[in-house]
């Protein structure tokens, strides 16, 4: 029994969640095997033979590997599924895209999404936004699993030196073709990984009193966050977002400002360390998750926030 | 152009779910039940393509119990021309979803299939995909815009590093997001119209697709609850606490 990682990369770097994905796949079996697929992705290929929990690499490339489409993707891994009994890749929009064309290939019910690995065959999974965890076990011989990677934590990345093979291209599909990505730049921590988030809402009334959040992000280096009803209000853009349709975060220390905590946005925050929320309303329902509630005006808050922080002598980074 | 709009019913997103004492599932009797919101998306987008003069017929499917109907007559009153209804009872999974839709296509060959990118009961996120692999298709998940070419769209996907595009032959699955557009209400008038429409009805078995799951639920139970936290009043006290009893700053 082996399990097949499907690393995510940018054919450079190993996108961080792999090793997360990697700690996931050790504990359902110690031989994990990573997957490379990509366009000149000798270096990724290098830095997953260098993760000590995998036993092999095996890369497959060709240039229409180098967006990572799906339909690219799915038929090389099919192929290549015979020889493990697991396939496991993150539950990111990455592995989210790709893993049910790899499983409905399979003939297989795949296992979404788990945050615990009970055994090979048994894992629990959030539903209904984290309101109820299932346990749940799979009879399918061949077992297609995608990890919440804030539940696991990141492999060690150095010290390994596993072997690296090359596998044989599959057949391009023609059908869809990549145009662009417009990925957002920023010198900030990514918001799925960073130490502390700070988040704001409708509350917050316009993108340019963001700016508010920005300045107190800026010197606690976090990433910054948003409630999906800040994003359809436009106050700032959806990948920020918060929540059940966009991102699950598990950071230090999550600072909830102008947000009310609607179920969707509490599913991605609220198995953060320490919550912290800013709200006005007294009733608001982000207070029950809020280890600490500060019931202000947030136009208040924020400044004198920013003010307190300045007067600290040490700030983690 | 004809779009097959595949539609769940599940637990509205406002109720506060609650787990059954037992284990074996959340409570569902005497629960509020509504479309699953990304899949009124859907609905939207299609009606939207058929109002512009690119689609010619807008059909809208759903797999579940009896009262599942009502979320095929919703897409109905909304501007859906059609529904049909394949009956199945418990848990049916994405696969098994996913290969009734496909004989459903293979029967009504659209050029189009739509459906929200997940169901916010089971959070699975799989269908649309499994559905593509099937027919071997091109996908289009996570949509947030979608441009109608001529035998091609054009689809701004939601990805976590910010917007991806790509073009895709038809026909094609796209998966919407709840970016997409802003779903409308159902004007009582075309409720009303809405009752005449016509919904075929089959069974799951009478396609050939097996609904039996292949993944036994255990057990379902409330996540830890997170201990009650505290009230500060002040800036000042909170910054205090976070510095010298969190310790987190």
């Amino acid at each position: 029994m082996s399990v097949l990682l499907i690393a995510e990369h940018n054919n450079k770097e190993l996108k961080s969640f792999t090793l997360n994905a990697v700690t996931a796949a050790s504990q359902i079996d110690s031989d994990v095997h990573a997957l490379v697929i990509g366009n000149n992705c000798g270096d990724a290929a290098k830095a997953a033979s260098e993760l000590p929990l995998v036993k092999k690499v095996i890369t497959v490339e060709a240039t229409y590997y180098e967006n990572f489409l799906a339909e690219n993707f799915a038929p090389v891994i099919v192929k290549l599924a015979d020889n493990y009994s697991h396939i496991v890749c993150s539950a990111n929009t990455f592995g989210k895209n790709l893993m049910p064309r790899i499983a409905a290939k399979l003939d297989t019910s795949q296992v979404s999404d788990i945050i615990k690995v009970e055994s090979a065959d048994t894992f629990v999974r959030p539903i209904y936004a984290g309101n109820a965890f299932a346990t749940v076990k799979s009879s399918d011989a061949k077992k297609c699993i995608t990890i919440r990677p804030t539940s696991f934590d990141p492999c060690e990345s150095t010290g390994g030196s596993a072997p690296i093979e090359t596998a044989e291209a599959g057949e391009e599909f023609s059908l869809t073709k990549f145009v662009k990505r417009e990925e957002v730049k920023s010198d900030r921590p990514e918001l799925g990984t960073a130490r502390i988030v700070v988040s704001g809402g409708r509350g917050m009334q316009s993108g340019d009193n963001f700016k508010l959040i920005t300045s107190i992000a800026d010197k606690l280096n976090a990433a910054i966050g948003a409630s999906r009803a800040a994003v359809d209000a436009g106050y700032i853009s959806n990948d920020h977002q918060v929540g059940q349709t966009g991102k699950v975060v598990v950071p230090d220390l999550y600072i909830a400002v102008g947000i009310s905590g609607a179920i969707q946005h509490l599913a991605g925050m609220k198995e953060s360390k320490v919550i912290v929320a800013i709200n006005k309303d007294g009733e608001a329902p982000i207070f029950s998750v809020a280890d600490y509630g500060l019931e202000a005006d947030l136009f208040e808050a924020l400044p004198q926030f920013l003010e307190e922080l300045n007067k600290l002598n040490t700030i983690q980074k | 152009m004809k779009i097959l709009v595949a539609v769940k019913r599940v637990i509205d997103y406002n109720v506060q779910i609650r787990v059954k004492e037992d284990g074996t599932g959340v409570v569902t009797d005497n629960v509020k039940m509504s479309t699953n919101p990304p899949d009124d998306n859907a609905i939207e987008e299609a009606v939207k393509i058929k109002e512009s003069g690119k689609a010619t017929e807008v059909i809208a499917v759903t797999v579940g119990e009896e009262k599942a109907q009502e979320t095929v007559r919703k897409a109905l009153a909304v501007g859906a021309d059609r529904g049909i209804h394949v009956k199945a009872e418990g848990i049916i999974e994405p696969i098994a979803v996913s290969k009734i839709l496909q004989k459903i296509v293979e029967k009504e060959k659209p050029d189009l299939v739509f459906m929200g990118k997940q169901a916010i009961d089971d959070d699975c996120n799989q269908t649309g995909q499994m559905l593509s692999a099937l027919l071997n298709w091109p996908q289009a998940t996570f949509a947030s815009k979608i441009e109608v070419k001529d035998g091609k769209l054009e689809v701004i996907r939601e990805i976590d590093e910010g917007l991806e595009t790509i073009e895709i032959n038809t026909p094609a699955i796209v998966t919407c997001d709840l970016r997409l557009n802003e779903p409308r209400y159902a004007s009582l008038p075309n409720i009303m119209k809405a009752k005449k429409k016509p919904i075929e009805q089959m069974n799951a078995s009478d396609l050939g697709v097996d609904t039996a799951p292949k993944i036994q639920q255990i057990k379902v139970e409330e996540p830890p609850k997170r201990k009650a936290g505290i009230k500060v009043s002040s800036v000042a006290e909170l910054v205090q606490k976070l510095k010298n009893e969190a310790k987190v700053i």
